[in-house]
């Protein structure tokens, strides 16, 4: 049982020959603040990438950020916030939500999970930003891919193809990212007391305007007393973020306001109390319990997924919110059962989308399929891909399965 | 062709061709085979016209079900397929091999569901770019991604070329605004990738088949993501005595936290060019015009244009216009968008470059281009996506002049060489194709290209799909996955461990 803890790339890469050559499979980690999403690991060897920091390359005129892939996501974004930017697309922090330390995470796990946050609608997640990386492959060999600006259409888009890889095709060494400004302010419009299917409603309607929305969630009676400390009570809230110049983010509140003020009574949430509710959304704080009850992160189209959470409840006692215009559904189960293919039936049957189950106990980990299985080809496919990247299946062997 | 080598025609295939011309009527009847050399004539080049070649036969099919017996049939026999859509492609990635079936996609042309609750529409392959928009416009709605063919470019090609526009540093590319697609592989078999909901389950094949320039997949339908119209846009047009202070102007605008929905730059030649054609009202007397184009809502738009009025000031502008009517806006951008055909009057030919630089190297890359210029004694005129770096350099020749072809392409790789050098790419949105293929290994070193064919090997592990694009050496799939690593010849590594 070794752990490798390389301090740079040509380290990284003579531990994954060597692991190669031995055909010696390893778990890669960062600050294994993720540890626990995808099928436990049973690795001889680990390869800890914490010591593989530094931001290499920022330069704010350029919207452009290079780092090291093991440099802490809590240190870049200080970086940024100095420097009136910030990543648009908002990565949420899994740690508390998995019962480990707040604050923890890596920028190259930031790709490797292809994290995103509430302005995921609006501005993308992870793979949505990534401009370029250097990567070592499972055959023992350093390539690159993409560069530093953000137009390029230079070969495959490997960067793309290393989000929501978890690790199990190559292991990052550089990630090159896009920065954007910072919003100057942020508004929340609240609708309260709406039941799930007139917020729904509501959100299309707001994001159907010409407002510009950035985020958009729905808290149901209870849960939404579990954002913010409950200082904002525990009625339905239904979340509009409007963000940007002062002068149009009043306007476009006015305008949402004229849009939907019959919805529901509206409150308007600003500054810092704003900011701290779409935080909580993004880290998924209401289910952040200290337990190992199952919790499932679906994605479905923003008007279906209401419906298969009430064809769910008839079936199995479950909390439920949801965020990207209702498109997002973070799922706890009650019981200790994660009752997978019944929501995963529900899931195809109204629409279709994918299911993870981002906590769960080991054994369900193991015994179940963590992220939603692919029809026959597309499975094949992804198996002759990661085949084509690390066909000793040295790195991070069965997480996906 | 200037000296491109494309793969040695299949002299089996060359020899059955009435065989393979009949089969393939059999799995699409009607019309959709083309086997005459007067009416395949139409689809011997797309838009880098300076390559031409006949297929072996040009197929258009109907359905998904004929896009993969098409496919199965000519992988079984190991028949080349080159995949096209509207055949606008600026880097020749449609260009047509002597011994491969030319599948055309123009048929795939409806719009299958258009969503406004959920902001999608999915539509089949050949449909327009702009036709998405004209299909949800009367509720508002618009597609982002407006590349300037976008009159005639097909959404598939769209996808195979990630294609951007003026509005990409706002509102992202065709990878960012593309939900999901369905697609053939070269053996037949069909697959979804992404859809209505957010996010890919499993590897990011989407992203990665968004800019395989028709090399992974023929794909047979795209759901894509609309938006609503800004309420207005508002455009300012700045004039520079130096490129610097061009640049630097766009550097601080950004630096101000401004993201307008375009930014264009034009040069002297360029500007001059354009002023003769359409007469815009250009200033001639400035080294660099920008024009920024706002939009949102008006009361946004008032209060960042008086913001970058403010720092083109404070960065020496000799003249700054705001446009004060969607007429004016829209005269603003009549020369930037005549910007080509205003330079194919002063030239008998130019050749449009598209290399991607950081913004601050502009004025060293301008200054470099100058250096070729003289040198290789042609003329060159620059746009520029200044937002985001995107250059278009067009090189001006006479293609009945002995040489000058060659001579525009030896300058125009010395550009692109240029555009690595300073921390840049090959091309921005044009596509690798066959334009820049053998230029690749600029920016690429052979592991590098290898894991990207390695990709393809899990696509198409017979190179029948697109051969002779993006790859300068296609090196075979049985070759690439050998390992040349053994026990005992790598040491354990030296390197902290506990």
């Amino acid at each position: 049982m070794t752990t490798f803890t390389p301090s740079t790339s040509a380290e990284v890469l003579s531990t994954i020959q060597w692991a190669a050559a031995e055909e010696s499979p390893l778990e890669t980690l960062g600050h294994g603040s993720k540890r626990g999403i995808g099928r436990p690991l049973q690795t001889e060897h680990t390869l800890d990438l914490s010591k593989l920091t530094g931001v290499t390359l920022y330069e704010p005129a350029e919207l452009v950020l290079s780092a090291k892939a093991g440099t802490p996501l809590a240190e870049i974004e200080q970086l940024l916030a100095e420097n009136g930017q910030q990543f648009a697309f908002e990565p949420m922090v899994y740690g508390p939500l998995l019962g480990n330390e707040p604050g923890k995470g890596t920028i190259g796990g930031v790709l490797a999970s292809n994290l995103s946050g509430p302005r995921r609608l609006k501005a993308g997640a992870a793979r949505d930003h990534i401009l370029g990386i250097s990567a070592v492959s499972g055959r023992g060999e350093a390539f690159k891919s993409g560069g530093r600006v953000v137009k390029n259409v230079t070969g495959y888009d490997l960067s793309k193809l290393m989000a929501n890889s978890w690790g199990t095709l190559a292991v990052l060494t550089d990630v090159t990212f896009k920065v954007l400004p910072a919003a100057e302010t942020e508004v929340t419009l609240a609708i309260r007391g709406l039941l799930d299917d007139a917020a729904v409603a509501a959100m299309a309607l707001a994001l159907g305007s010409s407002a510009e929305v950035s985020s958009a969630a729905h808290l149901p009676e209870r849960i939404a007393a579990k954002v913010a400390g409950g200082k904002h009570g525990s009625d339905a809230a239904t979340l509009l973020r409007v963000e940007g110049f002062g002068p149009s983010v009043v306007y476009r509140i006015e305008a949402l306001r004229k849009l939907l003020g019959k919805a529901g009574p509206l409150e308007e949430i600003a500054g810092e109390a704003s900011k701290t509710i779409w935080r909580d959304v993004r880290d998924c704080r209401p289910f952040t319990d200290g337990s190992t009850r199952p919790v499932w992160r679906v994605s479905m189209a923003p008007s279906q997924a209401h419906h298969m959470v009430m064809a769910l409840r008839m079936q199995a006692a479950v909390d439920a919110f949801y965020d990207w215009q209702g498109g997002l559904v973070w799922l706890s189960m009650r019981e200790d059962d994660p009752e997978a293919d019944l929501l995963r039936g529900l899931i195809r049957k109204y629409g279709g989308g994918h299911a993870t189950l981002v906590r769960a106990s080991a054994p369900h980990r193991a015994a179940l399929p963590v992220f939603e299985p692919q029809p026959p080809h597309l499975a094949a496919l992804s198996a002759r891909l990661k085949a084509e990247f690390d066909p000793k299946q040295i790195l991070n062997p069965g997480r996906m399965a | 062709m200037s000296g491109l080598a494309m793969p040695k025609p299949d002299a089996e295939t060359m020899r059955r061709r009435a065989e393979i011309v009949a089969d393939m009527r059999i799995i699409v009847p009607g019309e959709g085979v083309v086997d005459a050399a007067h009416e395949m004539r139409a689809f011997e080049s797309d838009g880098l016209t300076a390559y031409r070649q006949l297929p072996l036969v040009v197929v258009l099919p109907e359905t998904v079900a004929q896009v993969s017996r098409v496919l199965k049939y000519c992988n079984g026999r190991n028949i080349r397929v080159v995949p096209r859509g509207s055949g606008t492609s600026l880097s020749g990635g449609a260009l047509p091999l002597e011994d491969a079936v030319l599948l055309v996609m123009s048929r795939f042309n409806r719009i299958l569901q258009i969503d406004y609750p959920n902001r999608i529409v999915v539509a089949q392959p050949g449909v327009t770019n702009l036709g998405i928009t004209t299909a949800v416009e009367q509720e508002g709605f618009y597609y982002a991604p407006d590349p300037s063919s976008q009159i005639a470019c097909s959404i598939g090609g769209n996808v195979a070329e990630n294609s951007g526009g003026v509005h990409c540093l706002k509102y992202g590319l065709t990878a960012n605004n593309v939900l999901g697609i369905e697609m053939v592989l070269m053996n037949g078999e069909v697959v979804r990738l992404g859809g209505g909901h957010l996010d890919q389950e499993g590897y990011d094949l989407l992203g990665v088949m968004t800019g395989s320039e028709g090399l992974l997949g023929v794909v047979t339908e795209v759901t894509v993501r609309i938006l609503k119209k800004p309420e207005t846009a508002r455009a300012l047009l700045i004039g520079f005595p130096t490129s610097e202070e061009g640049g630097q102007c766009v550097a601080d605008i950004i630096g101000a936290g401004i993201i307008p929905g375009g930014m264009e730059m034009m040069d002297r030649p360029a500007i001059h060019a354009a002023e003769d054609f359409v007469h815009a009202g250009y200033p001639l007397d400035v080294e660099a015009l920008l024009i920024v184009e706002l939009d949102g809502p008006s009361v946004e738009v008032d209060h960042l244009i008086g913001l970058v009025e403010a720092i083109a000031y404070r960065n020496g502008s000799t003249t700054c216009r705001i446009s004060q009517s969607e007429q004016e806006r829209l005269s603003f951008w009549a020369g930037r968008k005549a910007a080509f055909p205003a330079v194919g009057r002063i030239s008998p030919d130019y050749y449009c470059m598209d290399g991607t630089i950081p913004r601050k190297e502009l004025p060293r890359v301008l200054a470099g281009m100058r250096d070729l210029s003289e040198k290789y004694g042609l003329g060159v005129a620059n746009v520029f996506h200044a937002g985001d770096g995107n250059l278009h350099p067009l090189i001006l020749y006479d293609a009945n002049v002995p040489g000058e072809l060659d001579k525009a392409e030896s300058f125009g790789a010395d550009i692109l060489r240029l555009c690595v050098e300073v921390g840049g790419v090959l091309t921005g949105e044009h596509g690798v194709g066959v334009e820049k293929r053998d230029l690749m290994p600029e920016m690429f070193n052979q592991i590098d290209l290898d894991q990207q064919m390695r990709v393809k090997c899990a696509f198409d592990p017979n190179h029948l799909l697109n051969p002779g694009k993006v790859f300068p050496q296609l090196r075979r799939c049985a070759e690439l996955g050998r390992m040349h690593v053994h026990r005992g010849q790598v040491a354990f590594p030296d390197i902290p461990r506990f």
